[in-house]
């Protein structure tokens, strides 16, 4: 009876405010494993998609930058616990996609659980180690606070399509910006089934948008949107990446560049963390207990 | 000298209290520095820097072109070996050298930078110059502790920075520039504005003084060809610019699909915020401080007015009858207030953007002045029953001209002060602590006065959210421009 047992797919499908759309453009690609065989037809986005996106993370941005820090510690720490459970899917979805044994899909995926992990524990440490009190010379409080940047676009990895995808979402969301995800081009299918577990984790809609295609198709009008704030372009060539960081600039985007990465599992410091950050000084005079007259 | 208000009978008039030019002695022309001496421009080009105030021609100034910044480059690159890897101890003790010296030379610095500049002597010599030499004293001493800076262990210098900066405090954005990059290891090629290049000359020489190792520090005087010479050569690692956003993003373009490590410090749109429960008079000293500081050509002026419409007669009348006493004039008498603007192309800018503000509607109050009849004036503006529409509220002027809007609640003066493509300053005016702190969160700008304004400080960290720029200067936050982190 078992052999009579025909499975049933999965349809894959982006991840935008919360929901779950097929690309508005109605297309698909084919997806196939590191062998060559046929996984899913994934969706293939559009402009219109990628713009959808961008809508939806502005939209969640002042509600997620706005939580404290220890809730969006709690609320990553939810989504690695869901990870957890869903650690057989993406252990076949990654040696899938990546031609990897299931025993070493699952370190990469055991090690994509802990990194979110350990971005959960900085959310609010992050400040501490960012910020500070400044000693200005004179009678005033100054005080330095890093702020999240507002909305990123992040190229994720073509190669390292789970590890190499958490290891450059998290640190952006962290800090309290919201996300717009372009999947790896070849391997998407991780990605796409990590937005069901983020649907699932109490991460508000919107905060993390995951779309899959051709990256340089969906990039060009990220890179140029006037209401993106930060580029991560981790995932794209030396020649895509000079063509992204030219639009980028019309509005002064803030842009990682692609830096070559041989190890994800290696320890990731903190410069992702502080890449899409800003610094607000605030002054206010401190006046003098006692003294007469003004304090400013 | 003209005044603002007029002198007879009144009981509040100065005599004239000049500063002496005698205690700076200009030489008739300048070279470039490259690797420690001052030569010519390759093509034999000068061009005049003239004193704003009078349009006296003050210097001829070598202007460098592509070949000399290539020179520049190279001795820069030399002397990047030595530099990087002395002890940070001793790149310090340089460091420090330079500081006194600033310190010990300040007043002739401050008349030449009057002088070049057109600003009040009051504000070069209390302003500009104690926070130059502070800023030296506070990057030497990282030079041997940046192990402690939050960057890791033994982070390393970048190369060569190229840095370009603006007419407005030509020589504090020189030591925001110079004093970080040589504190962690960098060597320096330096473009100061065409209109004020000679501060920046007169650094060379304290360079000299100092002892400083040839080639650490080479200024480049020059008009934005020779900027965009050093932004885009391929021997720089580093770029660093202070200036207009427009020249900003050009740069950003530039040195897009390079290693170039980039910070730009741009434009902005200071909201300064009153409250009704503000204290209006510190509010009013706060605003003509805001607006009116360095004629309103800076960066982070407060150049919107957001007040609580309940207090908005109240407020306005006691800043029109205070910017009735502001003095107007020769920007070397110790009495003045408000110096010349810094060029005839500024003063047509600002000229052409409050025609714009009028033609647009908005109604303009100018301070009663006579303005002297050479150089270069604007008298302190304000223009009223503006909306955010206005060209006047969403451009910067960079001029002595404040654009007055209203606002009912805390959250609409929030949204306006926010309706910006700038994010760099931002003011608030009220005596409520909670008020003060739920507004200042949700600011998006890099600096936030609270019931102060236009304050700076080298360990203050300084910077624009958006398209006023990214990167910071200043404070333990400056050090990551200029390293490889």
């Amino acid at each position: 009876m078992s052999d009579a047992r025909l499975s049933v797919f999965k349809t894959y499908k982006l991840y935008v405010g919360g929901k779950f759309p097929r690309s508005e453009s109605g297309r698909v690609y084919e997806v196939t494993s590191g062998k060559g065989e046929w996984l899913a037809n994934a969706p293939l986005s559009s402009r219109k998609d990628a713009r959808d996106a961008v809508v939806a993370a502005r939209k969640a941005f002042g509600g997620w930058a706005g939580k404290t820090a220890y809730n969006r510690g709690q609320v990553l720490y939810r989504v690695a616990e869901m990870l957890e459970g869903r650690r057989e899917q993406f252990v076949r979805e990654v040696a899938d996609a990546e031609g990897l044994s299931k025993s070493k899909a699952g370190a990469v995926v055991d090690a994509a659980i802990d990194r979110w992990v350990w971005y959960a524990g900085w959310t609010d440490k992050v400040a501490q180690i960012a910020g500070g009190a400044n000693p200005v010379a004179g009678p005033y409080f100054n005080l330095s606070s890093p702020e999240p940047t507002g909305v990123v676009t992040v190229l994720a990895p073509q190669e390292s399509s789970f590890l190499g995808l958490v290891s450059v979402l998290a640190p952006v969301i962290a800090t309290g910006n919201t996300a717009v995800v372009i999947a790896s081009e070849r391997s998407p299918l991780p990605a796409l089934s990590l937005g069901e577990v983020l649907a699932t984790s109490d991460l508000p809609g919107g905060v993390v948008n995951v779309l899959s295609g051709r990256t340089a198709e969906i990039a060009a009008p990220l890179a140029a949107h006037q209401d993106v704030n930060g580029l991560d372009l981790c995932g794209a060539d030396e020649v895509l990446a000079k063509e992204l960081q030219v639009a980028a600039a019309d509005n002064l985007k803030r842009v990682l560049r692609p830096q070559p990465v041989d190890d994800w599992t290696a320890d990731p410091g903190t410069h992702r963390l502080t890449a899409f950050l800003e610094t607000k000084t605030v002054w206010h005079p401190t006046g003098s207990l006692g003294a007469s007259g003004s304090s400013y | 000298m003209a005044e603002m208000t007029p002198t007879t009978n009144n009981p509040f008039a100065y005599a004239p209290a000049p500063e002496s030019r005698s205690v700076v002695d200009i030489a008739p022309s300048y070279g470039l520095f490259i690797d420690g001496e001052f030569t010519e421009a390759a093509d034999g080009k000068v061009f005049k820097t003239v004193s704003p105030a009078t349009e006296e021609v003050l210097s001829e100034v070598a202007q460098a072109g592509a070949a000399d910044v290539d020179r520049a480059v190279k001795a820069a690159r030399k002397a990047f070996e030595k530099w990087s890897a002395l002890p940070g101890a001793e790149r310090a003790k340089y460091l420090f050298r330079i500081a006194r010296i600033i310190q010990e030379r300040s007043r002739e610095l401050a008349v030449l930078e009057t002088l070049d500049n057109g600003k009040p002597i009051k504000e070069t010599r209390d302003a500009d110059l104690p926070l130059v030499a502070a800023h030296f004293f506070y990057y030497a001493g990282w030079a041997d502790k940046l192990d402690h800076a939050g960057y890791g262990a033994d982070p390393r210098p970048l190369g060569v920075a190229g840095q370009v900066i603006p007419w407005n405090f030509p020589l504090l954005m020189l030591a925001w520039k110079i004093a970080p990059a040589l504190a962690t290891g960098n060597t320096v090629v330096l473009k100061p504005a065409e209109t004020t290049p000679l501060s920046a000359l007169f650094f060379a020489d304290i360079c000299r003084q100092a002892g400083l190792p040839k080639g650490v520090v080479n200024i480049l005087p020059g008009y934005g060809d020779t900027g965009a010479a050093i932004v885009a050569h391929d021997d720089v690692n580093k770029v660093a610019f202070t200036g207009s956003t427009a020249v900003g993003k050009e740069i950003a373009r530039t040195v897009a699909g390079t290693e170039k490590k980039l910070t730009l410090e741009l434009g902005g749109k200071g909201a300064n915020i009153v409250f009704d429960d503000a204290p209006i008079d510190q509010a009013v000293e706060g605003i003509v401080s805001g607006i009116f500081f360095n004629q309103g050509q800076v960066c982070c002026a407060g150049s919107r007015l957001l007040v609580q419409e309940s207090v908005q007669d109240e407020l306005l009348d006691s800043l029109k009858r205070r910017l009735t006493t502001l003095r107007l004039g020769d920007p070397l008498d110790k009495n003045t207030d408000i110096g010349a603007i810094n060029s005839a192309e500024q003063l047509a800018r600002i000229t052409a953007l409050v025609e714009t503000g009028e033609a647009e509607g908005a109604e303009r109050w100018s301070a009663p002045c006579e303005l002297p009849s050479s150089g270069y004036w604007f008298a302190p503006t304000l223009f009223t029953n503006v909306t955010q529409a206005h060209t006047v509220a969403r451009d910067e002027i960079f001029g002595p001209v404040l654009s007055v809007l209203t606002f009912r609640t805390p959250e609409e003066a929030v949204a306006k002060a926010n309706n910006s493509q700038y994010g760099l300053s931002a003011g608030i005016w009220t005596e409520k602590g909670s008020r003060i702190l739920a507004v200042a969160e949700r600011l998006r700008a890099g600096v936030v006065w609270a019931n102060t304004f236009n304050k700076f400080d080298p360990t203050s960290p300084f910077g624009g959210y958006k398209e006023s720029g990214f990167g910071r200067e200043g404070g333990r936050h400056g050090l990551e421009a200029y390293l490889d982190v």
